[in-house]
């Protein structure tokens, strides 16, 4: 037996335990090369780019974000890059969320966004937090024709009679977008289904990677833009880098999103060596049986 | 042997991370909460990746911590955001502003205050399901929230996926896409109209795949063999999709350990 045949035994044998290694190495070596790679942003993430551009200043956006820190690397980039726009805007900010951890999220990005980076924004007059409300696709259905429903104070127990920006909204038609950022359930589907669709409300969002490719077709007619994953969150980043340059200064800071792609496509390319060479392994072994017959 | 190589590796690590920690090249577990908490999110994140060798105590230990830590917050956050300002404060809005939530203070009792004894009344027949006699009572309140459910859902689904879904494809195969805004005018664009039929053939040969009634043979089983095409290019565009999600949250927690915990980035 050659050589070679041996190596192609071996391989085709390969315990999984290795592709995992040679995945995390070529991860972790990307990551401490600090590897990046150009975007060039997709039609559906430059709607909503454009969209948040277009509104006008004092707009009101409602930012439901439904996940947690198990999809954190994913969607994190993509709520800290819609936030930013929406500050540097001038846009009212309402924070929401239908998974319990979103919560946090929200704070999370209130405070190392808005109140280290625009310090000038003011709480119930710029952006509010109205908290988590379990009940998930019902809470929409709720406040699509009456918020105050349900919300009757914000995340910080006060009455949202209070709160400046919450004057005249009596329920989610009031609002010019709605921005989920989705890991799943209830999240951009149900935002849609329940919200954007019957209450004609525009309505876009990120989602992670493995959500995508269920929610494309609601686009445009129900939902004018996707961020698909990590992938989407680094065009949008893009943009947002060529929108306003002074982001392009600090990219560990407000470029996570093009950072992580530079490991993500050297794993894709550890991945897609291993499906070809393992698929070139089978039939070589496999022609090798069958002219042995 | 290799019990000794595992226990050798272990030693390494540890006596490289205690001089790093010694020489201040990275933060000590012991100078500061914040300092205890990177590493014990770093020791959770290894136990969790542990698995990938084989499952292990290690791993367990991480996993039982992580479910039980979940729904621990998540029952504290449904207390705090739902059965207090929704309940308790609609049933008896100054207690509950006077021990809970002061921002209720302001608030009058709602008129119909005693409708919300339903939903108290069901939300205690659920808990009977933990008492050792009676669980077969918490099934009103399964019965209310199944209907609910499902009445709300079929709606949305029939108005969104049935009714939406089909008027945005076939509308525009027709050549016409209609106005976003209220009293704007419809475009016509030949790429969307190719779109849509793309999608619309894709659709019926995929559907007709799973239509048994007919033999799959001559032009009807040509068309259902474009069908099996379809679903393949879904199920790899969809684990194309699961490959980067999965990866992304991979480079996040490698992140994590290479610049919170190790700070070497």
């Amino acid at each position: 037996m050659s050589r070679f045949i041996r190596f192609v035994e071996t391989f085709n044998s390969l315990d999984k335990r290795w592709i995992f290694l040679a995945v995390g190495v070529a991860v972790v070596t990307a990551t401490i090369f600090r590897l990046t790679f150009p975007e060039i942003p997709t039609p559906m993430v430059r709607a909503i780019y454009d969209k948040v551009e277009t509104l006008p200043v004092g707009s009101r956006v409602l930012l439901p974000f439904d996940y947690d820190p198990g999809s954190e690397p994913e969607l994190q980039p993509m709520a800290d890059a819609f936030v930013r726009q929406c500050a540097e805007k001038g846009l009212k900010m309402y924070f929401i969320a239908l998974w319990p951890l979103g919560q946090s999220m929200v704070e999370g990005v209130i405070n190392r966004v808005l109140l280290e980076e625009y310090p000038q924004l003011r709480y119930g007059e710029d952006y509010v937090d109205l908290g988590y409300k379990s009940g998930g696709e019902g809470v929409i259905a709720v406040i699509l024709t009456d918020l105050k429903k349900l919300y009757t104070t914000d995340a910080r127990g006060t009455n949202i009679e209070a709160i400046p920006m919450m004057a005249g909204i009596a329920n989610i038609r009031g609002f010019d977008l709605i921005l989920n950022v989705s890991a799943g359930y209830p999240g951009l589907k149900e935002w849609i289904q329940y919200a954007g669709t019957p209450g004609n409300i525009p309505t876009a969002g990120g989602c992670t990677a493995v959500q995508a490719p269920l929610l494309y077709p609601y686009h445009p007619d129900q939902m004018l833009g996707l961020m698909g994953g990590i992938k989407a969150a680094a065009e949008y980043e893009a943009l947002m880098m060529e929108g306003y340059p002074k982001f392009a200064e600090n990219k560990a800071r407000y470029l996570t999103a093009l950072t992580r792609m530079g490991p993500q496509t050297v794993a894709h390319l550890a991945i897609i060596f291993f499906i070809v060479a393992g698929n070139v392994a089978y039939q070589i072994m496999r022609r090798r049986k069958g002219a042995a017959r | 042997m290799k019990r000794i190589v595992w226990w050798g590796l272990l030693g390494l690590v540890v006596l490289v991370l205690a001089l790093r920690v010694a020489g201040g090249e990275m933060r000590s577990p012991f100078a500061d909460l914040q300092g205890f908490g990177v590493w014990f999110a770093a020791f959770l994140t290894l136990a969790i990746v542990s698995f990938l060798y084989n499952d292990n105590p290690i791993y367990r230990f991480a996993e039982h911590l992580f479910v039980g830590v979940s729904a621990a917050y998540w029952m504290v956050m449904g207390f705090w955001s739902t059965l207090v300002p929704n309940l308790l404060g609609k049933l008896w809005p100054s207690l509950t502003a006077r021990w809970f939530m002061p921002g209720l203070a302001e608030q009058a009792r709602d008129p119909l205050w005693f409708l919300y004894l339903i939903p108290l009344a069901f939300g205690i027949l659920l808990l009977t399901r933990l008492l050792p006699k009676g669980g077969h009572l918490s099934r009103w309140a399964l019965a209310f929230i199944l209907g609910t459910t499902a009445g709300l859902r079929l709606i949305a689904y029939l108005t969104a996926d049935f009714m939406g879904q089909v008027q945005a494809t076939l509308v525009s195969v027709a050549g016409y896409t209609p106005a976003l805004t209220p009293g704007g005018a419809g475009v016509f664009s030949f790429e969307r109209m190719f779109w849509d039929l793309v999608a619309v053939v894709a659709i019926l040969s995929a559907l007709s795949y799973f239509y048994f009634s007919k033999a799959h043979t001559g032009a009807f089983g040509r068309f259902s063999r474009l069908g099996i095409w379809v679903l393949m290019v879904t199920f790899g565009a969809g684990f194309g999709y699961t490959v980067m999600g999965r990866v992304a949250l991979l480079v996040g927690r490698v992140e994590f350990l290479l610049a919170d915990w190790l700070s070497v980035l």
